[in-house]
């Protein structure tokens, strides 16, 4: 068959696949934001992805590795945003040229596998969960824990103390408490995202946390609210500052928000541990983004604005079915404030309030 | 004419000569470029390795391979705790794995009948293709809870107030720990094993076993006396690529060794390996120095690795002359 008589149809075949092509590419103007980090803020996170992707038909990529592996990311500017429940003290955000601000709140909530005990029903302090994570707390029916609980009939148990075998923020905010109740706390282990546990087993995420203390016969470890709730889990009554036992639930974790103080705190450095309030939730802590104040890929920067904006506003009622707190409107405006220092290759800020 | 003829077809024959010869040529050198290319892939992780550990190097020295300390806090680092954990962890799924390797070969190539040959070799080489996190995955969500609740008391009560080995397997029945570990990863070592003893057991001549049998041994003795001494190379090498593979393992045992840094005692306790402190810590290492620690345990696992190898190679190389001997 002579040259010619092939070359019409492989025309017509490269055209046609040509056309397929075009029509499965993407249209030109959606743009792809990547964040990555805390596993505190992932379900909420993911579900205004979702909402999100309905709305603007942009695609929010989030990747739960734990704060630890969000700042590596950020630092290395692998993705637009990093989310970390440590906020960094302001020298570091300076050095690196990163803004920081607080997206949603939420609390550490310890959890208790023991027979016979349900949710709400057991009552610690804070230097008595300080000394079952330091092993000198070893059993359940310990003359400590039996002295707050005289109602309860606690077993002869070990205690089994989990704790997390990664780095993460859901550490920090549960050792930053630790370390404020409990000089030996402070002194021997200290607060880092991740630290040199006394004593206990490790789970990866708070997932795997939540599934080995749910496992393991006189368990105690520590997770994220929505966890505990949504897993159902024999969550523990912690004594405040003020010296009322109280539950977790937003209006706890509500009130700690209340009385902290974010204009004073430079770059939102502050910590919602141990805060004042009769009703106030103790292990109260905020997840912190962080975005660089000179954005290299501008649309990307602006588009990652523009979700956070939308997420203050219209994403709220999905933070509170997912019980989480979300950030009082005084604050929003106080950080939307902020968000004038980042900038594109023009130095032009990205964000004004008034566009959206 | 002839003459002609036969310069033509030495011609045409010289050509195809010659390019015999090159296309020799070309396959020698590419041969050895990709010989020599594996060996400059190996130099250039052993170096990469080391630049990367070498901060942690210059700071700790040789602190690092006795101390017990692993500090995120302090920036304090030890190697102790997932050296011990990795060689437990392997020690004890060699004691599993390669018994089961054996009853498993024996029984294939011995005493099986021959119509259940084929399915449950099949069975026990799809042990290999199961991915290992799958593994992680059922041994903490099925058999670490049935650890728990049956054999770990029955151990802690029948082998626990035993004076000397009692201190191996005390303390509270956890269900996950580096015994658990040890178990899945005997399990996961088992078809590897037991497919290479397979083929070395297949290799004795029969005439061998036949003879054997005529003088009125049993079976057990044929297979002590006479198959395993002359499959000894083979069995070797079987065992340690099940260990090479025990020492890396890295998502099966961090589901289920409990990732606590300590070193205890007792079996029964959570612990920690090279390879699941890596997989837990690596995204999470933002000092530097934190970084340079996890990959110098990288480079102590590659040193362990070959170290294993060297042994084995000794080991053979000792066997070979005892057979020549």
């Amino acid at each position: 068959m002579p040259f010619w008589a092939l070359a019409a149809p492989r025309a017509a075949l490269t055209a046609m696949s040509l056309a397929v092509v075009c029509a499965f590419a993407p249209p030109a103007a959606a743009l792809d934001i990547a964040g990555a980090g805390s596993t505190f803020v992932y379900p909420i996170l993911a579900k205004w992805a979702d909402a999100y992707k309905t709305k603007a038909g942009v695609a929010v990529n989030y990747q739960s590795i734990g704060s630890g592996g969000g700042i590596k990311q950020i630092q290395s500017k692998t993705v637009d945003f990093g989310a970390s429940d440590a906020p960094l003290p302001p020298e570091e955000l300076d050095k690196f040229g990163l803004l920081q601000f607080p997206i949603v709140i939420g609390g550490d909530v310890p959890v208790v596998n023991v027979p016979g005990i349900g949710p709400g029903q057991l009552k610690l302090t804070g230097p008595v969960l300080a000394d079952i994570y330091l092993g000198k707390i070893t059993n359940w029916n310990d003359k400590a824990i039996a002295d707050l609980n005289p109602g309860l009939k606690l077993p002869d148990q070990a205690i089994a103390v989990v704790h997390r075998s990664d780095g993460s923020g859901t550490t920090y905010i549960w050792v930053d408490y630790l370390a404020k109740v409990s000089p030996e706390w402070k002194e021997k282990v200290g607060v880092n995202t991740s630290v040199q546990w006394p004593a206990g087993l490790g789970g990866k995420g708070n997932e795997g946390v939540a599934a080995l203390t749910s496992r393991t016969p006189g368990a105690i470890g520590y997770v994220e609210y929505a966890y505990a709730k949504q897993n159902k889990m024999a969550y523990v009554q912690v004594r405040n500052k003020d010296g009322n036992f109280v539950e977790p639930n937003e209006k706890t974790f509500q009130a700690a928000a209340a009385s902290a103080d974010w204009a004073k705190a430079p770059a939102f450095f502050l910590m919602l541990t141990e805060q004042p309030g009769a009703q106030s939730w103790p292990v109260t802590g905020s997840t912190f983004i962080l975005m660089y104040k000179a954005q290299d890929k501008p649309d990307s920067g602006k588009t990652a604005l523009q979700f956070f904006d939308w997420s203050y506003t219209s994403g709220q009622q999905l933070a509170e079915g997912l019980d989480y707190v979300p950030i009082p409107d005084n604050v929003v405006k106080l950080i939307e404030g902020t968000w004038s220092q980042i900038k594109g290759a023009d130095s032009k800020p990205l964000w004004t309030a008034s566009a959206n | 004419m002839s003459t002609l003829l036969l310069e033509g077809g030495e011609r045409a024959a010289n050509r195809w000569i010659r390019q015999g010869r090159a296309i020799d040529r070309i396959f020698a050198t590419a041969a050895i470029f990709f010989g020599l290319l594996v060996l400059a892939l190996l130099g250039a992780i052993i170096v990469s390795l080391i630049i990367g550990a070498w901060p942690a190097l210059s700071k700790f020295g040789l602190r690092f391979l006795v101390t017990t300390d692993w500090n995120p806090v302090t920036q304090n680092f030890g190697a102790v705790v997932p050296i011990y954990g990795t060689l437990v962890t392997s020690v004890l799924a060699m004691l599993i794995g390669v018994p089961l390797s054996f009853g498993v070969a024996i029984f294939l190539t011995e005493l099986c009948p021959l119509k259940l040959k084929r399915p449950i070799g099949t069975a026990v080489e799809l042990l290999a293709a199961i991915p290992s996190i799958i593994y992680g995955i059922w041994g903490l969500f099925v058999f670490a809870p049935l650890f728990q609740a049956t054999l770990q008391p029955l151990l802690i009560k029948l082998l626990g107030p035993i004076p000397l080995i009692g201190a191996l397997f005390s303390g509270p029945p956890l269900g996950i720990g580096v015994l658990t570990a040890g178990f899945i990863l005997g399990i996961m070592v088992l078809p590897y094993i037991s497919s290479i003893m397979r083929d070395v057991f297949d290799t004795v001549p029969p005439m061998l076993k036949e003879s054997a049998y005529g003088l009125g041994c049993t079976r057990r003795e044929v297979m002590w006396q006479v198959v395993i001494p002359y499959t000894r190379a083979g069995i070797m090498g079987g065992v340690l690529l099940g260990l090479g593979r025990a020492l890396g393992e890295t998502m099966a045992v961090t589901f289920v060794i409990g990732n606590a840094h300590q070193v205890a005692a007792s079996l029964m306790a959570p612990g920690n390996t090279i390879s699941s402190a890596l997989a837990n810590e690596f995204t999470e290492a933002v000092e530097d120095i934190y970084l340079a620690s996890l990959i110098e345990l990288g480079l102590i696992l590659f040193v362990i690795t070959f170290i294993v190898l060297a042994i084995a190679k000794l080991l053979l190389i000792r066997l070979e002359k005892q057979k020549g001997a």
